[in-house]
């Protein structure tokens, strides 16, 4: 049985301005029928194998959405919705932001757009469903574990270690 | 002694029950997305999502959960084993309130506000339903003289023409068996937003697909105890009884569809004073019939 015939979703608005927001609850709403794919807009982790973030990450939520990110069971996606959950849009200079999505979680698949087209949300989607039965593929063959945000802040540091070592 | 058709139906319902539960919300499902104007999801939809749980990781918050959530699914399929095996209605109501216990107790083992929340609803939920289970097993020993499934299904003529008002409650608290109303209820079905679905708010994986086994398990023996209501000694009333079961079935839905937003004190209310009216008078005429009056 492939997992994608039962994503479930979770929807977290990170410093978004709503309008990606509206975006995705639209495409989300009986009226698109998502239900049709078998897709559930859960507000529940550990029943959730998509998530979904939008808008930046600000020093106030980083801690939420790291904790909604190792509450999901493997196999398990996050999707960045807008141009602000990918790399912080037009509020990347405020004092508060620390960036996209992918400042304190491994993201799987980058949806850009201000606000995020609803043909581009179903397309990030479907990605997304190809990444989640692949992982559930390698985590049956080679033991796949995603990244705990914990290991994923240690790669980032050792990263951006070796960033200024280079550059030096 | 359980007969040989008693094995034959419990071994057919251990293993088919999960299946054929599955395609009946399934089914539900659909019909549910084409009265709100929608296509819905696949028929098997319930069934993918069961064997994706049982496919997923699982984090536990103690071992205990685990061990609650597994009593919840033993009790859960006992109660229905007992009742299609022809056993004892009684067993079945006791053994059927363990397994809300065991999940009750699962919910309060891991100490989350979400849980605790969706467990008091629970035991209010049970509340509601448990008087209405309990007189029905009642009245099923007042008309046939026997709480023993086996000997009620000799009867001749249908049990619903003696109870109709113990149906009518029965149907009544399926409403809230099936999870379907109230919408803030425990582990209702539209509960994700509300209280984050509660009850299993806290359970993840295959521990959650197992409690969604056991309820898949539950709702063939409450069908199955609605069932109960059109059997007699001539085989031809199966086909009754599942005609009777479809239509429960519907009206489930229907109801579900246009009252979305009934809350849990609602409902407390109504059911016991639906187990009042319908199943008290019910119960009054009945222990009259049997005074000879
Ligand atoms: S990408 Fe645009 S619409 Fe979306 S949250 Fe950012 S500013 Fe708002």
């Amino acid at each position: 049985m492939r997992i994608s015939r039962s994503p479930w979703l979770l929807h977290y608005d990170g410093s978004s301005c709503n309008g990606c927001d509206i975006e995705v609850l639209a495409a989300t709403t009986p009226r698109f029928d998502v239900e049709r794919f078998g897709i559930i807009n859960t507000g529940n982790p550990k029943h959730a194998d998509i998530f979904l973030c939008t808008g930046g990450v600000n020093a106030q939520n980083q801690d939420v959405v790291r904790q909604i990110y190792d509450q999901m069971p493997d196999p398990k996606v996050v999707l960045a919705c807008g141009i602000c959950a990918c790399d912080g849009g037009i509020f990347k200079e405020c004092y508060n932001i620390l960036g996209g999505t992918d400042t304190v979680i491994p993201v799987d698949v980058y949806v850009p757009g201000c606000a995020v087209r609803p043909e581009a949300i179903i397309d990030g989607v479907v990605k997304a469903l190809q990444i989640l039965d692949d992982k559930k593929r390698r985590m049956k063959q080679e033991g796949y574990r995603s990244l705990t945000s914990e290991e994923y802040r240690k790669q980032l540091e050792e990263k951006r270690a070796d960033g200024v070592k280079s550059d030096a | 002694m359980i007969s040989t058709y008693g094995m034959a139906a419990i071994l057919i319902y251990l293993v088919c029950s999960p299946f054929v539960a599955s395609i009946l919300s399934g089914v539900d499902r659909v019909v549910t997305a084409r009265m709100q104007g929608r296509r819905g999801p696949s028929v098997m939809q319930a069934w993918w999502d069961l064997l994706k749980l049982f496919g997923k990781e699982s984090t536990s918050v103690n071992d205990i959960q685990k061990i609650l959530v597994a009593a919840h699914c033993f009790f859960a399929v006992f109660s229905g084993a007992i009742f299609f095996g022809g056993g004892d209605l009684l067993l079945v109501f006791f053994s059927l309130t363990m397994a809300e216990v065991f999940l009750i107790l699962a919910a309060y083992s891991v100490n989350a506000a979400y849980s605790e929340i969706g467990a008091q609803r629970e035991l209010l939920q049970m509340m509601a339903y448990e008087p209405m289970l309990l007189l029905t097993s009642v009245g099923f020993y007042l008309s046939t003289g026997s709480f023993a499934v086996s000997d009620i299904i000799r009867t001749d003529i249908p049990l619903i023409c003696k109870m109709p008002g113990f149906f009518i409650g029965l149907c009544f608290i399926l409403v809230i068996k099936l999870r379907k109303s109230p919408f803030d209820l425990a582990t209702s079905h539209h509960a994700h937003q509300e209280i984050i679905k509660g009850l299993t708010g806290d359970l993840s994986g295959r521990i959650y697909g197992v409690s969604e086994l056991a309820e898949l398990y539950e709702e063939i023996l409450m069908l199955g105890m609605a069932g109960l209501f059109f059997i007699t000694s001539d085989p031809v009333s199966i086909v009754w009884a599942l005609i009777a079961v479809a239509v429960v079935m519907f009206a489930m839905s229907l109801i579900d569809n246009v009252f979305p937003r009934v809350k849990w004190e609602l409902l407390l209310r109504y059911s016991w004073l639906v187990t009042f009216f319908a199943g008290g008078t019910n119960l009054m005429v009945l222990l009259l019939q049997a005074k000879g009056l």
